[in-house]
């Protein structure tokens, strides 16, 4: 019953401004301070994502294993818990404050990281409250947007948030060394200066974004039964799964950069740079794409976008070879990010009805991180049984498929082509 | 709306006077003025002596040698600043960091610590080694991954022989053999590898699909094959015959690890009478002593010595120190 919204996407208040304005002036101010807040918390992420090891390993002389056993923990759990923040803020119909949560407890934890000293199980605890907080407020945030936005500009606006949000991981390593090299390495200013950023972004977040609580059920509509009956619908279950599919055929950035560093006998120093080159590529063709998306539907992109993988896996062990592979793949490989990151929850945004699109945004995106968690586990096994390069063909193969059903199973969602609420 | 600007200037305002006032208290404390040298070191020589890296507070990170007869005497104080040490046959190593953030390089030392050599690494390192000869150095260096990378890490192992100048970049090229079958896996990672007398092989610890092994490996044939599990940080013993190492307890990294020795011979493993938690490779200080550091706080550290047969029990060695190694 939920979906009788479907085919009438609420689309904030800025449906009823003249729509013949420039692409990018029609978005909200909402989008734009949620972007800013991203923004400005990737700055405050990636800082402390760049110094971490170099702390752990030269700060607290914890070795690498150490390291592995800090980066496993709890992992599990957040899934959970981005299921929950995405229900909580439904039923509340708080998609800020959540969101909002999510965003001080990553900044707290920057604090923490401070306090803790060097126990291994307290920094685990501590990186924990920071995914914790990422795993809350990715699912309202993105819901945010979509509310902020008549449909029809979904991809732009998604467009235009992760670019911003890219332009932030940037910034963040680059501002991290500029610290250390002010204050002959000292691992605490980085954190202090990495918490007063990401406090900064809740400041923006509180003053410049605002909640769309407008059009709400009555009380009491949004409960359990109503989140899980998000799964028994037709076009939500075939999203999740699409989701899933496409996620189990993509084996992850690590071993990308990897098998390039191989075939090219890289020198190490070069590793690092690979996911420069590919935020460099995913932050040039995140608007572009979401435009694009909107103009001749958001499928065609995203199915584009596997494309593209499929081509970046052939490629890794294909013709090319030398500086021309590593610029073509970079580049692809943020095409692939940028057709399909974003656009995908473009794709969702009109099918999930508004009461409970924050739980359908976290569903799929839970389903997205889980199949990749098991791709990179196959993916592992396989390499042990095919070799590199043979694991890689399997790969760009499962992923043909999967554009294949990804194409059968979306075929028809509704209001995937621009939709039409804005029309009404 | 003006409010609202007005708010967030002011607390941009604030949270630059805590991030900068804060920058500004660390760039003081960590800009000490370091003791003089007292002398210059030297690499060459006959006295015993142990060279390390010291944390004290007014040399922190600068290389520095005691009497091995008396360890808490006089120190003397290099000018040259490392993250890691170690040094054997006239022939030094310092890992370094090598101008921007997450680029290092290892210094090759000759006896009077000047640089003959620097190779560029990425990654942090945190282990190196020297032949007993001086000829063959190795290095480990950690690359954790971005935030895309998914929180993925791995080690890397390289050597180079300073005579033919021939370089292993990464152990991970060579031909595995596990358990006397041929492995292959795209979660191979090497640490900590220490060298044999003639010059020709090499222990390190390899770990693939959750296990760590004690690999024997030949330079010459390029090839590694695995001899025993649960052995990280392996050190050999002067006389070649015993390796002293870390090892999980339980073989689960997250209880901390304990040092032991295995005899190569027999496959003996002899717990040392160090009981707490001990993440270092160990130095051998003699025949029958093994040297590791021990942390205090968050930048400072102490070296301890154990009998290296299970008996006896830790002394604290050098206060404010770390990366131990004998020199003669």
């Amino acid at each position: 019953m939920y979906l009788s919204t479907i085919d009438q996407p609420h689309a904030g208040d800025e449906t009823s401004k003249p729509l013949r304005r420039r692409a990018l002036l029609m978005l909200s101010g909402n989008v734009f301070a949620l972007g800013t807040v991203s923004l400005v918390t990737d700055i405050s992420s990636e800082m402390v994502t760049a110094v971490l090891p170099v702390y752990l390993v030269l700060g607290l002389h914890l070795s690498p294993a150490a390291y592995g056993v800090i980066d496993g923990m709890y992992t599990g759990a957040t899934a959970v818990l981005r299921l929950v923040g995405g229900y909580l803020a439904d039923r509340t119909s708080r998609r800020k404050s959540v969101a909002g949560f999510g965003y001080a407890l990553s900044a707290l934890a920057k604090l923490g990281l401070l306090a803790v000293g060097n126990s291994v199980g307290a920094i685990g605890a501590v990186i924990a409250v920071d995914r914790t907080g990422k795993g809350l407020r990715t699912a309202p945030r993105d819901a945010l947007i979509t509310l902020s936005t008549p449909p029809r500009l979904y991809g732009r606006a998604f467009g235009v948030h992760r670019m911003m949000d890219t332009i932030g991981a940037f910034a963040g390593p680059l501002v991290a060394l500029g610290i250390l090299a002010a204050t002959a390495q000292a691992y605490d200013a980085v954190f202090v200066a990495s918490f007063c950023i990401a406090a900064f972004g809740v400041l923006v977040l509180v003053l410049f974004v605002r909640d769309r609580r407008g059009a709400q059920p009555s009380k009491g509509v949004v409960t359990l039964s109503a989140a899980s009956a998000l799964l028994r619908a037709a076009p939500v279950r075939r999203l999740v799964l699409a989701a899933a599919l496409a996620g189990l055929a993509t084996i992850g950035d690590g071993f990308v950069y990897l098998l390039l560093q191989r075939r090219e006998q890289l020198s190490i120093g070069w590793f690092p740079l690979l996911a420069v080159g590919t935020n460099l590529s995913y932050l040039v063709f995140a608007v572009p794409l979401g435009v694009l998306a909107d103009k001749i539907g958001r499928l065609k992109v995203v199915l584009g976008g596997y494309t593209t993988l499929v081509l970046v896996y052939l490629l890794l062990f294909g013709p090319l070879d030398g500086i021309s592979l590593l610029a073509v793949v970079l580049v692809l490989y943020g095409l692939f990010y940028a057709a399909t990151d974003g656009v995908l929850i473009a794709l969702a945004g009109p099918v999930l009805p508004t009461a409970v699109r924050t739980t359908g945004i976290a569903l799929i995106q839970t389903a997205q991180a889980l199949s990749y968690l098991i791709s990179s586990i196959l993916f592992g096994l396989a390499w042990t049984v095919w070799g590199p390069a043979g694991a890689t063909r399997i790969a760009a193969a499962l992923v043909v498929l999967a554009v294949l059903v990804v194409a059968l199973l979306l075929r028809g969602l509704p209001a995937t082509n621009a939709g039409k609420g804005d029309q009404q | 709306m003006t409010r609202r600007v007005l708010v967030a200037l002011l607390g941009a305002l604030l949270l630059t006077v805590i991030g900068v006032g804060y920058g500004a208290f660390a760039m003081r404390r960590e800009h000490r003025p370091v003791a003089a040298e007292t002398e210059e070191l030297s690499l060459a020589g006959s006295s015993p002596r142990i060279l390390f890296r010291s944390t004290a507070a007014d040399s922190r990170g600068h290389l520095a040698q005691v009497a091995k007869d008396r360890p808490d005497g006089p120190r003397s104080v290099s000018s040259l600043t490392c993250l890691r040490v170690y040094a054997a046959g006239g022939t030094g190593t310092c890992l370094r960091q090598d101008g921007a953030l997450s680029t290092f390089q290892i210094a090759i030392l000759d006896k009077n610590l000047a640089v003959r050599k620097a190779i560029p690494l990425v990654g942090v390192p945190n282990r190196t080694r020297v032949s007993a000869d001086g000829r063959l150095v190795a290095w480990t260096v950690f690359v954790a991954g971005d935030s895309y990378n998914h929180g993925r890490f791995s080690t890397r192992a390289g050597l180079i022989d300073l005579g033919s100048e021939d370089m292993i970049d990464s152990l991970e090229f060579l031909s595995v053999t596990l358990d006397d079958h041929p492995y292959r896996a795209a979660d191979l990672n090497f640490w900590g590898i220490t060298f044999t007398a003639d010059d020709d092989h090499f222990y390190a610890t390899m770990s693939t699909a959750g296990h760590r092994y004690l690999v024997q490996g030949d330079i010459a044939a390029k090839t590694v094959r695995t001899i025993a599990r649960n052995v990280e940080c392996p050190s050999l013993s002067p006389d070649g015959k015993r390796i002293a190492f870390k090892s999980a307890i339980d073989g689960e990294p997250p209880k901390g690890w304990r040092l032991s020795v295995l005899e190569l011979a027999t496959g003996v493993r002899t717990p040392l009478a160090e009981t707490r938690s001990v993440d270092d490779q160990p130095s051998w200080l003699d025949e029958d002593t093994i040297g590791y550091a021990v942390p205090r706080g968050s930048s400072d550290s102490d070296v301890w010595s154990v009998p290296a047969n299970g008996t006896g029990s830790p002394r604290l060695l050098i206060p404010h120190a770390e990366s131990p190694a004998a020199l003669n």
